[in-house]
């Protein structure tokens, strides 16, 4: 007792005898009760929402869990999927992007109309409908940085814009099939990772935890700083491994792991390393925390604005793509409806805040599978879209009343 | 009186000079002639009236503000204080009335914001030793560096704005208004960590409205009236002299008000011996 409490005084972190530290497995119990009492929920909302609504789709009709299923499902989720991460980037800075929807049907339709149409190569066809895509993003940019236009009202009107340029676009037939066998419809439709390459994939997160883990341990033990216990990070490690082999293998029943799955997580962890590891990052979330402070400190708000803009836009443009492969067509339809809700929900939902300087990348992956399985569960009890709908826009209210309360709680607690 | 040139100082050569600093803003000059020493480990305290200059001076200092004319001399050198980065780089800093802190973010990142030390891949380790450091050279209490701004207390956002200021290592720091919404214990304590300050060595331009807190720790105290020098005192001038300087008249609202306070005492006194 004595002993570590001679420990302690000598860590520079640790000098403060007022501050209750956490050292056994009850105090961590008891920090995680008072975080989310004090509003501080983290994933918890996400999780909790999907344990109920796949345990009530699960009752309605067991082919809800089975694993040919839940492959559509991350077929699905991946394209809407890359649109919420470009959200997660606007509503970091506190701003909006409505337009996501009518970016990516622009986006699928250029695609469709320069590569079908025009015979242009198909990778040259994607890097045009992202650069124009990017294009959007950059004008929301000047008209907010130059003009002080608010975002919401510029991508209203770019909404209706872009939807227009789409439908120029596609002309009077209204739509382009994209060729069954080409190697984007396949990668939309069809391509799975072979068995041994997603057993392989899914260590890699716990060995990176581990490593990254031991190294933040001797570092900081070496600056006199607290450090976590090594058991604590082995522990985790464990756990995560364990649970994403159970998942890889519950999949590779059926038909695996899309690779356009495995795409959209890269860009979930090249994202989350970008907002929390870089300057860049650290900025954007100083931006949407406290504008003008940000400003003071050196930081160039306008280029800031400008990146989150033209990253949500570029996001948008490239799911539209992705979806365009995963329907094997572009059409009038593509982008309209509920995508532009349903990207926003998603960020939300995944514990992204609306009112800027709090998420994370991975909220767009919780979130989509929430909103996905919702849509995929639906869709199995052959529900009307009235319905659909309806339930859709419920479950989005309630993320939002979520996000609102648990923000007014955090205020008043002291939390940010 | 506004002639401070053949001031001697102990400390010799002034950190930072002003002579013959203007600001007009269109129609309205904001300031006119002023002229300001501040030398290495001195508090010098910016007093008066709302409208008096003071705020805009600060800007100036801080390079948010240009003047119109008139020279500024840094450590010896003319300068021109373009934008608020040139007067960082050069060693000014200044810690705003509203402190300038991300709430959402922790100690640690507000203390490096915009300087955070290997951009892509940042080394939160010795940001969190630096932190630590500055935080403990001015003998700070906060309980941890890791949690956001939004859980501390007035007294403690000002010391981590303070130490926000020192992460430079400037010669000059400007604290515009640091006791103005702080309670008596956590003002105790700015003022603490502003003599510290001044002990490292620093030259130190503090406003304030409180004469109280100005006594406390200024060693000269600088008044400004209706944007031009009206006079230097030191610690010990009395608060009718320094009053008087501020509002430019021996009778003033704050005399008139005095003097009608001191009567109903007297009389007190005499009812009850």
């Amino acid at each position: 007792m004595t002993k570590d409490g001679k420990q302690a005084a000598m860590l520079l972190d640790r000098s403060d005898v007022r501050v209750k530290h956490e050292t056994g497995v009850s105090d961590a119990v008891r920090a995680f009760f008072d975080r989310v009492k004090s509003g501080d929920l983290g994933s918890l909302p996400v999780v909790a929402g999907l344990i109920i609504i796949w345990t009530v789709f699960a009752s309605l009709n067991p082919i809800f869990l089975s694993s040919n299923n839940l492959v559509n499902l991350l077929f699905d989720a991946s394209t809407v999927g890359v649109i919420s991460l470009g959200i997660v980037c606007v509503l970091m800075v506190g701003e909006i992007d409505l337009s996501v929807g009518s970016i990516s049907g622009f986006a699928s339709a250029l695609v469709g109309t320069l590569w079908v149409n025009q015979g242009w190569p198909i990778a040259l066809a994607i890097v045009a409908a992202v650069a124009v895509g990017g294009l959007f993003g950059c004008l929301y940019a000047v008209l907010f940085n130059r003009l002080g236009m608010p975002s919401f009202i510029s991508t209203l009107a770019g909404l209706l814009a872009v939807l227009g340029m789409q439908l120029y676009v596609l002309g009077a037939t209204g739509s382009i099939n994209l060729p069954y066998g080409s190697a984007i419809v396949d990668f939309g439709q069809l391509l799975v990772m072979p068995r041994p390459v997603s057993y392989t994939l899914a260590v890699i997160p716990g060995i990176v935890l581990l490593v990254s883990g031991l190294r933040t341990i001797t570092h900081r033990r070496a600056a006199q700083l607290s450090a976590p216990s090594v058991g604590g990070i082995v522990f985790r490690a464990v756990v995560m491994t364990t649970a994403l082999e159970l998942v890889v293998f519950y999949l590779n029943q059926g038909r695996g792991i899309p690779w356009m799955f495995g795409l959209f997580v890269g860009l979930v962890v090249a994202m989350s390393y970008a907002l929390t590891r870089t300057r860049w990052g650290r900025s954007m979330t100083a931006v949407g925390g406290n504008r003008e402070a940000a400003r003071r400190a050196g930081i160039n708000v306008r280029f800031i604005y400008m990146s989150a803009f033209v990253l949500c836009s570029m996001f948008a443009a490239f799911g539209g793509v992705l979806s365009a492969a995963r329907l094997a067509s572009a059409s009038q339809q593509a982008g309209t409806g509920d995508v532009n809700l349903n990207a926003i929900a998603a960020a939300v939902i995944g514990g992204t805040s609306l009112f800027g300087g709090r998420g994370s990348a991975y909220s767009a992956l919780l979130g989509i599978i929430v909103i996905q399985s919702i849509a995929n569960g639906l869709t199995l009890l052959d529900l009307s879209s009235s319905l659909r709908y309806m339930i859709t826009g419920a479950v989005l209210a309630i993320a939002v009343i979520v996000d609102s309360l648990a923000r007014r709680s955090r205020v008043s607690h002291g939390r940010a | 009186m506004t002639d401070i040139s053949d001031e001697t100082f102990p400390s010799g050569e002034p950190v930072l000079s002003l002579r013959g600093v203007s600001k007009n803003f269109g129609a309205v000059s904001a300031l006119t002639d002023i002229d300001l020493d501040v030398h290495a480990g001195e508090v010098v305290a910016l007093v008066g009236d709302n409208g008096a200059g003071k705020s805009t001076l600060v800007k100036i200092l801080a390079g948010v503000h240009q003047p119109t004319s008139g020279t500024i001399t840094f450590s010896g050198e003319a300068v021109t204080l373009a934008n608020p980065s040139t007067a960082l780089n050069l060693g000014i800093a200044t810690v705003f009335q509203d402190l300038a802190l991300c709430e959402n973010l922790d100690v640690v990142a507000n203390i490096f914001l915009g300087r955070e030390l290997s951009p892509l891949k940042l080394d939160e380790t010795a940001m969190e030793v630096r932190a630590w450091t500055l935080l403990n050279e001015l003998a700070a209490r906060i309980p941890s560096v890791r949690i956001p701004i939004a859980s501390l207390s007035g007294g403690q956002r000002q010391t981590v704005a303070i130490a926000r200021s020192l992460l430079l290592e400037p010669k000059l720091i400007l604290l515009d208004e640091p006791t103005a919404a702080l309670g008596v214990a956590q003002t105790a304590e700015v003022l603490n960590l502003i003599e510290r300050v001044r002990d490292r060595g620093l030259g130190v331009v503090m406003i304030s409205h409180n004469m109280e807190d100005v006594r406390a720790v200024a060693d000269r105290i600088v008044v400004l009236r209706l944007g031009r020098n009206n006079g230097i005192f030191y610690p010990d001038a009395s608060n009718h002299e320094l009053v008087g300087a501020i509002t430019g008249a021996a009778d003033n609202s704050v005399s008139r008000r005095a003097r009608r306070l001191q009567v109903p005492v007297n009389s007190n006194q005499e009812g009850h011996p």
